[in-house]
């Protein structure tokens, strides 16, 4: 690939994304675009990306920021999360809360939709949890392929069959031709919204549960501590944050405060105020 | 270390499967059809058994029905892994007892999968 296609590419992904496109992933554009390519009726990765830096065409570059993004995910994902949410996180939480509270819970880059629905699952099956209290799971994320899928609540069978109890496939699911649908309560509880991390998140609301997993590990230092400090402003004053196995606020800033006991559990800092905008 | 009954008609399925239960530390035998298998299991209950559907001879419902009236059939925890892909099936099989389900074509993700759901691994 030409250097100079690189360079454009990983500016657009920067830009749009907060993606770190390094020379090591260069494999992955190869892959990721391919299709993209052959869909513009273009013979080669290297031809398409000479157009695009040509013609700045606000549809192309839009495809390719998507195209770019990992969607991997699976539901109930590195369990741990699932089960802290279970045991540390809602019970304090809810009894700290006045009986007409609305508890809200946001997924940030949540993908195909595998997490939110897991929650969702999750709660309906342990209706104790809430104490009596509603509900809502907001499901925000940058592609709207991803959120389209998500809102179908369509599974291939590979998919529902990584982490999800088979008890759980009898209860939520229903067969649809070759592939599995979440039923229409669970599609209801989880609202699924186009959200760009590196934007403005002010009107998703406040939140008193934040799960952001394995998206920061995508972005520099500036851009993750950027994305934590506008999700702390958004986050109650005794919420907490939840982040994927390999991510930390450590070194980045102090709007969170890790759990001494539990890996990947962030309590929102009360003192931490927010930072004039630069 | 735990021991994993696999039981499939098709050798190649009972070898790909053994290949990924040994890998996750289980130490495996086979057998071909629903009788064979349960001639294993009177011999020496496994801790698993990775069981499909549709065999010659006793198919892997009638074997799962059998083996949990047998003295001990109740310990194996038993996942079902078959081409059978609809909600009926699956309701039987957890209605006759069994405690996972995969449908095949399978990789060895699924297996980890459901083995850990089954609390196996």
């Amino acid at each position: 690939m030409n250097p100079a296609d690189f360079a454009f590419l990983a500016e657009l992904m920067k830009s749009r994304s907060g993606l770190i496109l390094t020379p090591d992933k260069s494999y992955l554009v190869e892959s990721r675009l391919g299709p993209l390519a052959r869909a513009e009726g273009l013979s080669s990765v290297d031809e398409f990306l000479g157009i695009l830096r040509g013609r700045r065409d606000e549809r192309l570059m839009r495809a390719t920021s998507e195209a770019m993004l990992t969607n991997e995910t699976f539901f109930f994902r590195d369990k741990t999360p699932f089960d802290l949410l279970k045991e540390d996180i809602l019970p304090p939480l809810v009894k700290a809360r006045a009986a007409g509270h609305r508890l809200r819970i946001w997924c940030a880059a949540a993908s195909t939709g595998q997490e939110p629905y897991s929650i969702a699952m999750l709660l309906d099956q342990n209706p104790r949890l809430t104490g009596g209290l509603n509900y809502e799971i907001i499901a925000t994320d940058l592609s709207e392929k991803c959120l389209e899928r998500a809102k179908s609540g369509l599974y291939t069978q590979f998919e529902v069959q990584r982490g999800l109890p088979i008890q759980m496939l009898m209860g939520y699911f229903e067969k649809v031709g070759d592939s599995w649908r979440i039923n229409e309560k669970m599609r209801n509880i989880v609202q699924f919204k186009r959200q760009n991390l590196l934007e403005e998140i002010r009107t998703l609301g406040r939140f008193d549960i934040v799960f952001c997993r394995n998206v920061l590990i995508y972005f520099d230092q500036p851009t993750k501590r950027g994305v934590l400090e506008r999700i702390a402003m958004q986050i109650a004053e005794d919420g907490q944050l939840l982040l994927g196995a390999a991510e930390t606020v450590i070194g980045l800033t102090d709007a969170f405060k890790p759990s001494p006991t539990r890996r990947g559990l962030y309590a929102r800092n009360p003192e931490f105020r927010g930072r004039a905008a630069a | 270390m735990k021991s994993c009954l696999v039981v499939d008609d098709s050798r190649v399925v009972r070898k790909v499967a053994r290949k990924i239960l040994e890998d996750l530390k289980f130490e495996c035998t086979e057998a071909a059809d629903g009788a064979e298998a349960l001639a294993r299991c009177k011999e020496r209950m496994p801790d698993a058994i990775l069981l499909d559907w549709n065999m010659p001879i006793m198919t892997g419902i009638e074997f799962l029905k059998k083996l949990r009236l047998e003295r001990n059939g109740e310990k194996p925890v038993v996942v079902f892994c078959t081409t059978e892909n609809d909600m009926d099936h699956i309701s039987e099989a957890i209605r006759s007892g069994a405690n996972e389900y995969v449908m095949k074509p399978f990789d060895s993700e699924i297996i980890e999968s459901k083995f850990q759901e089954a609390g196996l691994v």
